[in-house]
């Protein structure tokens, strides 16, 4: 059973082959057998096992909506009531949500059950799942490597078969980083396309909610379930949302891929390199063409985002004060020396660098030069894409430079793993979906991602394309060993 | 562009972060590399661009100035750090 995609499981619930109450702790036994990997900060297995229960009485009542009785792990940046919701941090260690995110209350109300809170990097500012305030998370496919970041647990859950799917947020790469270190689809939809109602924020410009699945066709079931219009969420659009499942065999020939001249140079290893060649090979055979575009920006893409997302972030971290909820110090002198010694202690090394940069780049004085600089080379990096997307319908790249590196190997140098995300972050700035999927392994047998770049609001080209590829390749079918 | 501890003192105040001079020394050394990352921006020429602030072109929506918020201010307090008659405890502020 726990091989079954969420599709299957579906199908497997809808014929009363299986209950809910069964799949739930057939995962709920494997999350404890599998502890080591640190994918969870919260398991809950009462409260999953009510709403199990209550999913199979929908079921029997005849109400029951396609994921009904499926488990799904939420990353721990969804506040979901009664849930202890950390965000990966001691600021909220003690957090327990008074209210539900939108991405859980419409989970809930599709009858899927929380099958706990996965394990990230704190507040999602991380690459490698290292900074989280309850320990790093281990990839499946080699225990001494990073699952990615910042959605890490969700990954290595999904990838160990934890949990048949979870969900994950992506700010620069959060994502798809993690899927492509861990051999799963992840989708970053377009901005404004999931609420961000109750999703702890980082950068309130770039966050977005998305799935991750073993699939394109689940990551096409779960986000019929997460998009939607939200009139609680100010940068939620009020568009249309299409059936994600009806165009996945949509025809591919003739559809015209861009290929990044600046996503194929130096600093690409080798062997993800051939992979994607390989892929790109595949979907010709398909019937897609391909066509050379230029993102000349996208290089600078990088010191663009390290200087709005740490500002954003320092203006939405400065909330987290000690009075109303979460963590405050002990032995303080005044209601200053409670904030500083509260956020000193609540907050881990690279947030507080990220709120230290962002301060500094909004301080009178120094906001033309840095803020306002970043802001316009955002707008050239986002134009680089609508011209490129007069001549193609899909880009695509590598997802990530290399594959999963070893714990440890970046901690020292904030820089170095800040170029983890180079083929990611210009896609949040423009605001464009973006997707990963398995292309194939390396010769250690690590995950190589490939990833998908639309038009706005274009989801479901992307989904398409992933699942007519994952039609003829078996690269997303493979398991770790130990963990099939 | 490098900071040095004082400027790292007086960010680090305006953040509301306690730093110990150690770490003074530490943030001065790893903020002015992550600057360092960050002026690569002055490479291109961005005169007349015009700022983007988000990636939707639509102004934000309003809504009627209603009441839509039930009062939960037992359950939100239940998860405060003090609290005295309904009330959030702060240190005086004011002698």
């Amino acid at each position: 059973m726990i091989e079954r995609t969420v599709a299957e499981l579906a199908q497997a619930l809808h014929e009363r082959k299986i209950s809910s109450v069964e799949l739930t702790t057939a995962f709920l036994e494997r999350i404890e057998r599998h502890r080591a990997l640190n994918a969870f900060i919260t398991v809950d297995p009462e409260r999953s096992l009510a709403q199990a229960r209550a999913a199979d009485a929908r079921r029997a009542q005849g109400e029951a909506q396609p994921l009904t009785g499926v488990p799904i792990a939420q990353k721990d940046i969804f506040c979901a009531d009664g849930w202890l919701t950390t965000c990966g941090s001691r600021m909220l260690a003690n957090f327990v949500a008074p209210y539900d995110a939108t991405v859980i209350a419409r989970f809930n109300a599709a009858g899927a059950v929380i099958l706990g809170k996965t394990n990230m990097d704190e507040f999602a500012m991380g690459s490698s799942n290292e900074t989280s305030y309850f320990g790093p998370v281990k990839n499946p496919w080699d225990v001494e490597r990073v699952p990615g970041g910042s959605s890490g647990g969700s990954a290595a859950a999904v990838a160990a078969r934890l949990a048949p799917a979870a969900t994950g947020t992506d700010t620069g790469g959060s994502i798809r980083l993690p899927a492509a270190l861990t051999n799963l689809t992840g989708l970053k939809p377009s901005y404004g396309r999931v609420s961000r109602y109750g999703m702890i924020a980082f950068a309130s410009s770039l966050d977005q909610g998305g799935p991750m699945t073993r699939t394109a066709e689940d990551a096409a079931l779960l986000l019929n379930v997460m998009a939607g219009f939200d009139p609680r969420d100010s940068t939620s659009l009020d568009r249309p949302v299409p059936d994600y499942t009806a165009t996945l065999n949509d025809d591919i020939r003739g559809l015209r891929i861009g290929l990044p001249r600046e996503y194929f140079g130096e600093g690409l290893n080798a062997e993800v390199a051939r992979a994607i060649d390989a892929a790109i090979a595949e979907l010709r055979k398909l019937g897609a063409e391909t066509v050379e575009v230029e993102l000349p920006n996208s290089k600078l893409a990088v010191p663009c985002y390290y200087v709005l997302a740490p500002a954003e972030a320092s203006s939405n971290l400065s909330r987290y004060d000690g009075v109303r909820y979460g963590y405050r110090a002990e032995g303080y002198e005044d209601l200053i020396d409670m904030y500083c010694r509260t956020r000193a202690e609540g907050f881990g090394a690279e947030v507080k660098r990220r709120i230290m940069i962002g301060t500094y780049a909004l301080s009178a004085g120094y906001y033309d030069a840095y803020y306002l600089k970043a802001q316009q080379l955002r707008r050239l990096i986002a134009n680089d894409f609508v011209r490129a997307f007069e001549r193609c319908d899909v880009i695509i790249g590598p997802t990530s430079p290399t594959t999963a590196f070893r714990l440890g190997a970046k901690t020292d140098d904030p820089v170095e793993m800040y170029l983890s995300d180079i083929y990611t972050i210009s896609v949040n700035l423009a605001g464009l979906p973006g997707m990963s999927i398995p292309a194939g392994f390396d010769a250690q047998g690590l995950p190589i991602g490939m990833q998908l770049i639309g038009k706005y609001f274009d989801e479901a080209r992307l989904l398409n394309v992933a699942h007519r590829y994952q039609q003829v390749t078996d690269w997303h079918r493979r398991a770790p060993r130990g963990f099939e | 562009m490098s900071l040095d501890t004082n400027q790292v003192r007086k960010i680090a105040h305006l953040a509301r972060l306690r730093i110990s001079s150690d770490e003074a020394e530490q943030y001065a050394e790893e903020l002015s590399r992550i600057l360092g990352l960050i002026e690569q921006m002055n490479a291109v020429d961005t005169r007349n661009v015009e700022p983007m602030a988000h990636p939707l072109d639509v102004p934000l929506r309003l809504r009627e100035d209603e009441v839509t918020e039930v009062d939960q201010r037992e359950k939100f307090q239940a998860i405060a750090p003090a609290v005295e008659a309904g009330l959030y405890l702060v240190p005086k502020v004011i002698e």
